[in-house]
């Protein structure tokens, strides 16, 4: 059995980590809220930009002519994987789900004869992805000086890509992150962004009547669809953010809890022990004075 | 006479929502002044101050705007810029 001083020493340091994992949930738990926020913010535009785009491709026909981040290259041989992690660990699962869930969609793109490339944005991905797939590294995105996620970093790592997508580096691009559904839930997503999925074109402007374009639909379209690539990206590193404080939050709050199970069970475990010695003490002593 | 609904949207927030007598934009091809009852329209936008009239003799407020495009329909008139300045 252990020495009282090595148990006492054993739950003082269990003690002195509950604290880091309080406190560090804390922190998640007030980051995540700026985090939800920024998101919940950048709602409307992505809303309205969705519309328009819906509203434009209706009136424009796909052809041979058409803008590319549009129509594609016209093959979808290779295809590019940007997976969107955090820059920090202690996370819980969040960063591991992200990577299966882009590595699984590349195997099975390879499964069906693709080839698969993979840009990484964020540090945390990139480990194990330069682990399993070091030859097919297309690009590594620097992310590590961004605290909170503004709309410039998006578009560098937008036009970035657009600039990749036009030297025919890729046909087609998927971008993996975790979709936030609440403090405890998020939810790996992976989607299309080049060539750009247009929204169903149903959404219908609104009265009807003739909506003059200045210039013309098509360059209008043209413009807006790298900004419409940017912008899904933004939306995704937005979510990112907000899910990587509710995993971490999550995780801090269970390792939290362990910690305090842990020190019960050391508490008890210390306690016997000292009355142990105290009754070997004492029944010593009285042995001791019976043999007078 | 009827005021013009104009908001002012960029991906980080929605920057303005009010009621306004007029708003200039300085559109690709050329600035133009906004009032209530437009005919739908549609512009890409330049970068440039964007200015808003209160009512029809209050002095502008200036907004610096970068990248976007502006949408006019029977709602109102909708800017969405990738950078707003105050």
């Amino acid at each position: 059995m252990a020495s009282l001083k090595a148990l006492k020493i054993r739950i003082g340091s269990v003690k002195s980590t509950q604290k880091i994992t309080k406190a560090m949930k804390m922190v998640a738990a007030a980051k995540l809220r700026r985090a939800q926020e920024a998101a919940v913010a950048g709602r409307p535009y992505a809303e309205r930009l969705e519309k328009v785009m819906g509203s434009l491709a209706s009136k424009v026909t796909i052809s041979a002519s058409s803008p590319k981040l549009l129509a594609g290259t016209g093959s979808d041989q290779v295809h590019l994987i940007i997976v969107a992690t955090s820059e920090r660990g202690l996370a819980g699962a969040f960063n591991t789900n992200i990577v299966r869930a882009a590595r699984k969609k590349a195997d099975e793109l390879v499964a069906a004869g693709k080839t698969v490339k993979f840009y990484i944005a964020g540090k945390k991905g990139r480990a194990v992805i330069k682990r399993f797939h070091a030859k097919q590294i297309l690009a590594d995105h620097e992310m590590g000086h961004i605290k909170n996620v503004a709309f410039t970093d998006a578009q560098a790592l937008a036009e970035d890509v657009i600039r990749r997508y036009e030297a025919g580096e890729f046909d087609v691009a998927h971008l993996f992150y975790a979709k936030f559904q609440s403090a405890l839930v998020q939810i790996p997503t992976g989607q299309q962004i080049i060539p750009v999925p247009l929204p169903e074109s149903s959404a219908d402007t609104g009265s009807g009547a003739a909506v003059e374009y200045e210039p013309d639909e098509e360059s209008i379209l043209a413009d807006l669809l790298p900004r419409n690539v940017a912008i899904q990206i933004f939306r995704a590193l937005l979510e990112n953010a907000a899910s990587e404080q509710g995993s971490r939050m999550n995780a801090m709050d269970n390792a939290t809890r362990n910690a305090g199970d842990m020190i019960n069970r050391l508490s008890i475990q210390y306690n016997r022990t000292r009355q142990a010695a105290i009754t070997t003490e004492l029944v010593e002593i009285i042995s001791g004075a019976e043999a007078l | 006479m009827a005021s013009l609904h104009f908001e002012l949207v960029t991906p980080e927030k929605l920057v303005r929502s009010e009621e306004v007598h007029m708003v200039v934009v300085p559109g690709t091809e050329g600035e133009f002044g906004v009032l209530a009852g437009h005919a739908p329209f549609m512009s890409t936008i330049k970068d440039g101050d964007l200015a808003i009239y209160k009512s029809e003799n209050a002095e502008p407020v200036k907004i610096r705007i970068e990248g976007g495009f502006a949408e006019v329909n029977e709602k109102g008139l909708t800017v969405l810029a990738e950078k707003a300045e105050v």
